[in-house]
């Protein structure tokens, strides 16, 4: 789960991690006030979407003056906003994060995050801030220390102090960074967080260091134990599809093809994707029904897919484990007569119960094109969304 | 002979809740020794004729058990691995899925210098044809035979397995490693035994997009396998950024792409099948010579 920048800035200042001081606008009077109230000669105005590459959209703004930083909210509230990690349908901004702007004499790079090859936590530093990390990765790999953490011993001093000796800190800055990691791995660990990453992490000329930015992405998987952090989720950044689907517990991802797909399982879902388009196909979703699929799991999962006008085919692939495949066919036979289904319908099943659920399918009297194999299943999806 | 299963596994079930219960009687039904079930509170009692104990230390000396397989609900589930891992036993398979990786991460580490193998989390378990059934697979599709079939995903194994069994390939040991960021036992784990493994003559590897564990199986089969290795990546059309289902399955700062997962494997000497619908055939094409 992601969340916006001024609540991670919030998180973070709650557990010690500097950063400067801000207030969030939603409309330029306020953005106007916030800046009067920081009281600093300048501020920046910044747009709170949940993706970076903001400051190229035009969506960060430095302001000389309080009435300037009205004149930049007023550009930047209500303006969808593109960048690199938007899409081209770009991003509707809501709100500003105000905040008082500061003398920068480094920028650096930072981030906390778990190191799947290793399975340790990783702490990765770089003098190049400001930049695309990954660019930074690609070209200069040597300006990029990665420090492992064990995740039962924590993070220790000595990893503070090779850390600032790659990021070429001085003593006293060496030993901020020991207070800014010791609370940044707090927070990570506390939080359960995925991802932590502050870039641009800087230097300032009296020597301070902060977090001028900054973005907290949490396992999804430990949410159970963090009322407060999905609290702070914001329906409104989702894909309203994909939010549909999260409140009836299937897993969703919008695509921009012409073939519906429901299939039980992550792998085979992704896998029935690469199906449709090696059969010269395009996918309009990713849809895993999950191991509790059920006759109402499908009827929703139906309604779901028909939300999307581009849908010219549904393919429904169910490979049973614990997935009933006979449950499965009442779902589809309910909801391909309640909802009233007008595109071609083909549907493979196979494993638990197949045998009983093909003969409901076959019994119903509905339009339904049966396959056997996925790539038959594949194939036929592809020929009836082409309208032959 | 197989790997890490068979007619000598002692299977007990941690977390007998509905799904427990449910697979422990599928189990049981394939021929598999369920020898007990932890349920704390419940010890001395019995479900469905399995005895129930409230430790795995008790269980295990009681019947003799040496394998596990764990449906505890995420909040409990690593606490139960290393339960598992504390009694000793030979082999414990987690079905659960979402358990914070955070709570992967030190758990894995807690067993370092253990004997105990993790299979999992987030995974469908282990099945030996017509010996044993670990988990919550379809054990219908299997038929004994020459390929090992290892994968990240529970249906995509169903798939390959039943592709395989269609072409009248059996199956050596069908196991799911689990599509989970920390996971127990690895591709290159499960390479090895397959390569270790008399019986098994060709393998069959299935991974998807995320993290780099295809690219280091990839490097293992080039440089220690004989054996005919045919595989499938799931994800070639997944978008970047977005979690495909699974907590591991995400495209994350260019990385974890499926393309590249391909190059390497068949750089390594593999056979990729492009399309999901033909790893069976890609198998039975790539290992002719030794099936």
């Amino acid at each position: 789960m992601n969340v916006h920048e001024h609540q991670a800035k919030a998180l973070f200042k709650s557990f010690g991690v500097a950063v400067p001081a801000g207030a969030l606008a939603t409309t330029p009077a306020e953005a106007e006030d916030a800046a009067k109230a920081l009281g600093t000669p300048i501020t920046v105005v910044k747009a709170q979407i949940h993706a970076g590459g903001r400051g190229k959209g035009g969506g960060v703004k430095l302001a000389k003056s309080p009435a300037e930083a009205k004149q930049h909210a007023s550009q930047i509230l209500g303006m969808t906003l593109v960048t690199h990690q938007t899409g081209p349908q770009g991003k509707l901004v809501r709100s500003v994060y105000v905040e008082a702007g500061s003398e920068i004499a480094r920028e650096l790079y930072l981030a906390l995050t778990l190191d799947r090859a290793t399975e340790n936590f990783a702490v990765i530093a770089s003098t190049e801030g400001g930049m695309n990390i990954e660019e930074v990765a690609e070209h200069t790999p040597e300006k990029i220390h990665t420090e492992l953490i064990d995740p039962v011993v924590g993070l220790q001093p000595y990893h503070c102090r090779k850390i600032a000796r790659a990021l070429k800190l001085d003593a006293p800055q060496t030993k901020k960074l020991e207070d800014f990691l010791s609370a940044l791995f707090k927070l990570y660990i506390e939080k359960d967080c995925s991802l932590v990453e502050i870039n641009p992490l800087v230097v300032t000329k009296q020597g301070d260091l902060f977090a001028l930015d900054g973005k907290l992405n949490f396992d999804d998987s430990a949410l159970y134990r963090h009322p407060d952090i999905a609290a702070l989720r914001d329906p409104e950044e989702e894909d309203p599809r994909e939010r549909a689907a999260k409140e009836i517990d299937l897993a969703y991802v919008g695509l921009d093809g012409e073939i519906g797909c429901m299939v039980n399982g992550a792998g085979l879902a992704m896998a029935t994707l690469d199906a449709i388009t090696v059969n010269g196909g395009r996918p309009a979703n990713f849809l895993d029904a999950g191991g509790g699929a059920d006759k109402e799991k499908v009827k929703e999962a139906f309604k779901l897919i028909l939300r999307d006008e581009n849908v010219k085919a549904i393919l429904v692939n169910i490979f049973g484990g614990i997935v009933r495949c006979d449950l499965i066919a009442e779902g589809v036979v309910a909801a391909a007569a309640e909802l009233a289904v007008k595109v071609p319908l083909v549907v493979r099943l196979q494993g638990t119960n197949a045998e009983e659920g093909r003969r409901i399918l076959a019994g119903s009297g509905l339009n339904i094109t049966p396959a056997e194999t996925l790539a038959e299943a594949a194939e036929k999806a592809v020929a009836a969304a082409k309208g032959k | 002979m197989a790997i890490l299963a068979g007619k000598h596994t002692r299977l007990i079930v941690q977390g007998m809740g509905k799904m427990g219960q449910f697979h422990a009687k599928l189990s049981l039904e394939y021929g598999t020794a369920v020898v007990g079930g932890i349920h704390p509170g419940k010890g001395g009692t019995k479900i469905d004729g399995i005895p129930i104990f409230d430790t795995v230390l008790e269980a295990k000396e009681a019947t003799g058990a040496n394998a596990s397989v764990v449906f505890v609900p995420p909040p409990g589930a690593a606490d139960a691995i290393l339960e598992a891992v504390d009694a000793d036993l030979d082999l414990v398979a987690c079905i659960t899925e979402g358990i914070p990786a955070i709570d992967m991460a030190k758990a894995k580490r807690a067993m370092k210098g253990k004997r105990t193998r993790l299979v999992g989390p987030n995974c469908p378990g282990v099945v030996v044809p017509n010996q044993c059934r670990i988990g919550i697979m379809p054990a219908k599709i299997t038929r004994p035979g020459p390929v090992g079939v290892v994968s990240r995903s529970g249906t995509l194994t169903y798939e390959a397995v039943d592709q395989l069994s269609r072409l009248g390939i059996g199956q050596s040991t069908c196991l799911g490693i689990g599509g989970d960021p920390v996971i127990g036992t690895n591709f290159v784990d499960a390479l090895a035994l397959f390569e270790a493994d008399p019986e098994t003559k060709a393998v069959v590897m299935i991974g998807e997009i995320g993290g780099s564990a295809e690219e280091t199986a990839a490097a293992f089969v080039k440089a220690n396998m004989k054996k005919p290795v045919a595989a499938f990546i799931a994800g070639q059309n997944a978008p970047a950024g977005k979690r495909m289902g699974h907590a591991g399955a995400i495209i994350a700062g260019g990385k974890g792409r499926a393309s590249d997962k391909m190059d390497a494997l068949r750089a390594a000497g593999v056979a990729v099948s492009l399309s999901p619908a033909t790893i069976g055939e890609t198998l039975a094409k790539h290992a002719r010579a030794v099936l």
